[in-house]
């Protein structure tokens, strides 16, 4: 057996680009549809672990998946948005602590998330570094943007403007960072997280500017109607909530009608949860309430149909690729024809011939499942979080 | 040592055909085979082999019919009694020059590669020069070379019968000589016979007997050492 062994790995060893391909090749057939059933898996366990311990979801009718996405992942697109008066509505009705969000505005490339610090209790979040954020212009920043990003208690971070050609837009605020959360290995270590006046600010619904009373802005008030006061653009505007401009940062308008995004209720028991459902179930109501948990089962279970059609097609392409593999055994034994028929004139054992061929293929084979189940292994441990990014981005 | 009688052989396709009617060659004999292309020497040899088998007759090695025998049992005959030098070496490109030489050990479970044959395949390559090559690979071999290589290949089991197919067909003066000195040498100090297709006229004193292929047209045949 050992020469027989040594005879193949020879062979394979002197023909090496030849083996390499056809290891690669097996490697692929192997790895492609285990690889995938991985991280679908794994994704899959993810979204729904994160789904599962969200109960409730309030927001503005629309695309259940995307309101889904945005308020879980903060990676999807801006779903309809819903206002503020809901989150009040449901604190209010005293049957589930309310969550506001606020998922539509981006500092450097991470989502930034406008919310209150009952979030944090709520994900179990905890600090690493720094305190939580106190005063508008203030974020705590997930562990992976602090990373990626250089960023710690102290630094400072400015929002991206939503459109840059957007010349007449809110301008970009530069927050403070206060805090730096721990690693919980999810969305969350790759947001940027701040109270949820401080988007409103982002988006121009509450601004600082010059002291209109001032004789220095005197220059650019245009007509002043007992507390309306107009002014032209020379006004100066504040882009950084610092303790000395802080006070001079205001509203206009009822925050009931504030935008947000969605609200996370969290039920006092399952009864409260069942009652707090009822109330959105009228075709009227503005808002509609959904169970995270159901709507990610429901999209799994297209991304898992899909997966199913994938797969099939690996499978055929897979089985395409061994046939194209075994052609290319079947026709080196034929360019071989004469080193075999040496072996045999010498007086070699037909059997033992037939066994250096097959431990060739065996070895090729071996070698292109083990690289697969290694590179599957890897994907286990590393590809999963990177793949939903993709597939959420 | 060698007997063949009444051999009649043809090809499938084609018209050649050979008889043999009675061929005799004694063990230890030195024997050169000779004719013009395509007379029947490679066929003779690979009669003798036991690789070719006739349509009718007998021929028999060291005793055995050879011709009575099975596939199987004429190879495990011809890997224990029989060394081949092959016109065109016939070697293993991906295999280092010592493992060409220990192939016939690696190719049957009848013979058993161990220390002393691998101490055996050494001692054959320092004997034609080519021990510090042991671990190249054939292909980075002169010709020489490689034909020296095939020859240990050939002597490494200590055959009883050694048959060479115009081993020294493309060598040079000097390394033809070489080679068929080690073959003349390794006859007579393991008595072993030694039968060579040549097309070197010049050579056929070195043999004590000379095979023509033209005479097979239709005499018999009988060479004794």
């Amino acid at each position: 057996m050992r020469d027989v062994v040594y005879m193949a790995w020879r062979y394979l060893v002197y023909n090496r680009v030849k083996t390499t391909i056809l290891v690669l090749a097996i490697m692929l057939i192997v790895y492609l549809p285990a690889g995938l059933n991985v991280l679908v898996g794994q994704s899959a366990a993810r979204l729904t672990a994160r789904a599962g311990a969200t109960p409730l979801l309030v927001g503005a009718k629309g695309s259940a998946v995307e309101l889904t996405l945005n308020s879980l992942y903060f990676d999807s697109g801006t779903p309809e948005l819903a206002r503020y008066r809901e989150a009040e509505r449901i604190a209010e009705s005293r049957l589930a602590d309310a969550i506001p969000l606020y998922v539509r505005y981006r500092a450097r490339g991470y989502p930034i998330v406008g919310t209150n610090i009952d979030y944090f209790d709520f994900r179990r979040l905890r600090l690493a570094a720094g305190r939580s954020m106190a005063v508008l212009g203030e974020c705590v920043l997930g562990a992976a943007v602090a990373k990626d990003l250089g960023l710690e208690p102290g630094s400072s971070l400015v929002s991206s403007p939503e459109n840059v050609f957007d010349l007449a837009g809110v301008y970009p605020l530069k927050m403070h960072v206060t805090g730096v959360l721990a690693p919980s290995f999810g969305p969350d270590d790759r947001a940027v997280f701040v109270d949820i006046k401080t988007t409103w600010i982002i988006e121009g619904l509450g601004h600082g500017h010059q002291d209109l009373d001032e004789p220095a802005a005197a220059s650019g008030v245009l007509s002043r109607d007992g507390r309306r006061i107009t002014a032209n653009a020379s006004v100066v505007q504040y882009n950084e909530i610092t303790a000395e401009n802080l006070d001079s940062f205001h509203f206009h308008g009822d925050f009931g009608d504030y935008p947000i995004s969605a609200v996370l209720a969290v039920p006092r028991d399952d009864r409260a949860g069942v009652i707090l459902q009822g109330r959105y179930e009228n075709a009227d109501a503005p808002a509609q309430i959904l169970r995270p948990g159901i709507v990610i089962d429901d999209l799994l279970a297209t991304v898992l149909t899909i997966r199913s059609f994938v797969v099939a097609a690996m499978l055929i392409v897979g089985s395409g690729t061994l046939v194209t593999v075994a052609l290319v055994f079947l026709l080196s034994l034929r360019l071989r024809r004469r080193e075999l028929e040496t072996l045999l004139k010498i007086g070699g054992a037909r059997s033992r011939v037939a066994a250096v061929l097959c431990t060739e293929v065996v070895v090729v084979l071996v070698l292109g499942a083990v690289l697969a189940a290694g590179l599957t292994g890897v994907t286990r441990r590393l590809g999963a979080e990177a793949i939903q990014r993709f597939i959420l981005s | 040592m060698i007997r063949i009688n009444d051999l009649q052989f043809g090809y499938r396709e084609g018209d050649f055909s050979l008889r043999v009617a009675d061929l005799r060659i004694d063990k230890g004999a030195t024997v050169a085979v000779i004719g013009p292309s395509g007379s029947g020497k490679t066929t003779l040899l690979n009669l003798m082999a036991g690789i070719a088998l006739p349509r009718a007759g007998r021929v028999s090695t060291n005793g055995v019919e050879i011709t009575a025998l099975d596939d199987r049992a004429r190879r495990e005959f011809r890997i224990a009694n029989i060394g081949l030098v092959f016109q065109e070496f016939e070697l293993l490109e991906y295999l280092s020059v010592l493992d060409n030489i220990l192939l016939p050990y690696r190719i049957t479970p009848a013979l058993h590669l161990d220390r002393v044959v691998r101490e055996r395949a050494e001692d054959l390559a320092r004997q034609v020069g080519i021990a510090d090559k042991l671990v190249r690979l054939v292909k980075r071999l002169s010709h020489g070379e490689r034909q020296r290589v095939a020859v240990c290949r050939a002597l490494l089991t200590q055959p009883a019968l050694l048959l060479a197919d115009e081993p020294t067909g493309n060598l040079d003066p000097v390394n033809r000589d070489r080679v068929l000195d080690f073959l003349f040498d390794y006859s007579r100090s393991a008595g072993a016979t030694l039968v060579t297709v040549t097309h070197d006229r010049d050579l056929l004193g070195r043999f004590a007997s000379v095979i023509d292929m033209k005479s097979f047209q239709d005499l018999p045949e009988e060479v004794a050492s």
